[in-house]
């Protein structure tokens, strides 16, 4: 039986890791770190699988096709009866939950990754802003254009030494 | 959820209302500045920053729909302005750059000594979305901190602005804090973890150093002394009417549409 479960779950896993972020498609629902976890129970309509999201931003506008994406993918698995996506604060998403292949996969697609920030998150920010390493060229000699983005999640950098602007993750 | 009794659902229910109020409407009356900030990044930060208030509002909405049965959508936009429950500092309309300035400085101060508080609520679905929240309100508070500072260095004309907006705004801003009906249950259950004067006079704390640092106007020891009326959150002015009118609208045109 633990070994069926763990198979299931392991599927599960699997198929979040192939949803691509919807505004950032070369990182994964997973790899951002967006899934808290998830659950199976019995149900009426069956066996039940509920699926716990973090949002990144409270009032990020993809939080809503997140959910169908991941009721459309884990219901097509044939995974469950039936899919549940709830959103959920039960703690806060944080970007330091951006996994190591998140990361990589960020800088690949010309997003600065960002820095680790810790729990408390007050005055850490002041010393973590200002500068981002360039997704281009790896240069640290940049400025900070603006900490808001075209996107909640997204500040704007310049590099002096490529030169052009990039765009960093927030660190939240 | 833990069970509540009515009168301390009723409470939480009149809280969460005044703090996505507050959200909600400032949001609005922000995202006005999209397209003719004084500069483009501040285009860019300002429209994000409401966008970040809309979204807290709507989470703070949800929260109260779950706990009343009312569908959020309903509670956002199906209310006449008169049922709206925001401080009235929110009555104001958007003015100048300085007067928009002036306005969020003293509201992201009171909102972040508000939301570290309920941080520690007993009630867990507002002190986890609080928790959340006070990590995107950091950006608010460092950027419209920066913009206060460069108006009140920036030369007579935007000192002369701002000065005249703080008068102006002081009375109304206390306001975040007015007492609210339920807050003695609220207080009882520690979903509020700390009371409404308690926080006022932390608020002062942080907004009134920053001021005489920067030579601006403070309020007189009067004007600190007093406690906010509670119709303070009840007051509604014909500027909040226009702004009802122009958010409702489209909610209006076709009530139920879904797209």
């Amino acid at each position: 039986m633990v070994t069926v479960a763990a198979s299931r779950d392991a599927a599960v896993w699997a198929a979040l890791a192939e949803i691509p972020d919807p505004e950032i498609p070369t990182i994964s629902l997973v790899d951002l770190g967006v899934i808290r976890g998830f659950a199976f129970e019995h149900s009426a309509a069956g066996e039940r699988l509920t699926v716990e999201l973090l949002p990144t931003f409270v009032g990020c506008p993809a939080i809503e096709v997140m959910r169908e994406q991941i009721g459309e993918r884990l219901g097509a698995r044939g995974l469950a009866d039936e899919v549940v996506v709830d959103l959920s604060f039960a703690e806060p998403w944080t970007s330091d939950r951006i996994t190591p292949a998140g990361r990589e996969a960020l800088r690949a697609s010309g997003f600065a990754p960002p820095p680790a920030v810790g729990s408390s998150f007050s005055g850490e920010l002041l010393a973590v802003l200002p500068i981002a390493t360039c997704p281009y060229c790896g240069s640290r000699n940049t400025t900070l254009e603006n900490p808001f983005g075209p996107t909640l999640c997204r500040s704007i950098y310049h590099c002096a030494d490529c030169p052009q602007p990039f765009e960093a993750f927030k660190p939240v | 959820m833990s069970e509540l009794d009515r009168e301390t659902r009723d409470a939480l229910a009149e809280l969460l209302l005044a703090m996505a109020d507050d959200e909600f409407v400032l949001g609005f009356w922000d995202s006005e500045w999209t397209g003719i900030a004084p500069i483009l990044e501040e285009d860019v930060a300002m429209s994000s920053v409401s966008q970040d208030e809309i979204g807290h509002a709507k989470a703070l909405y949800e929260l109260l729909a779950e706990l009343t049965g009312e569908d959020p959508d309903q509670i956002a936009f199906g209310r006449p302005a008169d049922a709206y429950r925001h401080a009235a500092l929110m009555n104001h309309a958007r003015t100048d750059w300085a007067f928009s300035i002036a306005r969020r400085f003293l509201y992201e101060n009171a909102d972040a000594v508000r939301l570290e508080s309920l941080d520690g609520s007993s009630h867990q679905p507002l002190a986890g979305l609080a928790a959340k929240m006070r990590r995107e309100e950091t950006y608010h508070l460092l950027h419209f901190d920066l913009w206060l500072r460069r108006l009140a260095e920036g030369g007579s004309d935007s000192r002369g602005r701002l000065a005249e907006a703080l008068e102006m705004l002081w009375p109304d801003a206390q306001a975040v804090f007015a007492p609210l009906a339920g807050e003695a249950r609220l207080l009882a259950a520690r979903i509020l973890p700390d009371s409404l004067e308690t926080l006022r006079a932390r608020w002062l704390d942080r907004v009134v150093p920053r001021l005489e640092q920067l030579g601006l106007p403070v309020p007189s020891p009067t004007q600190r002394a007093a406690a906010p009326p509670s119709e303070a959150r009840t007051r509604r002015t014909p500027d909040f009417e226009w702004l009802h009118g122009e958010f409702t609208m489209v909610a209006r045109s076709d009530a139920g549409a879904t797209w």
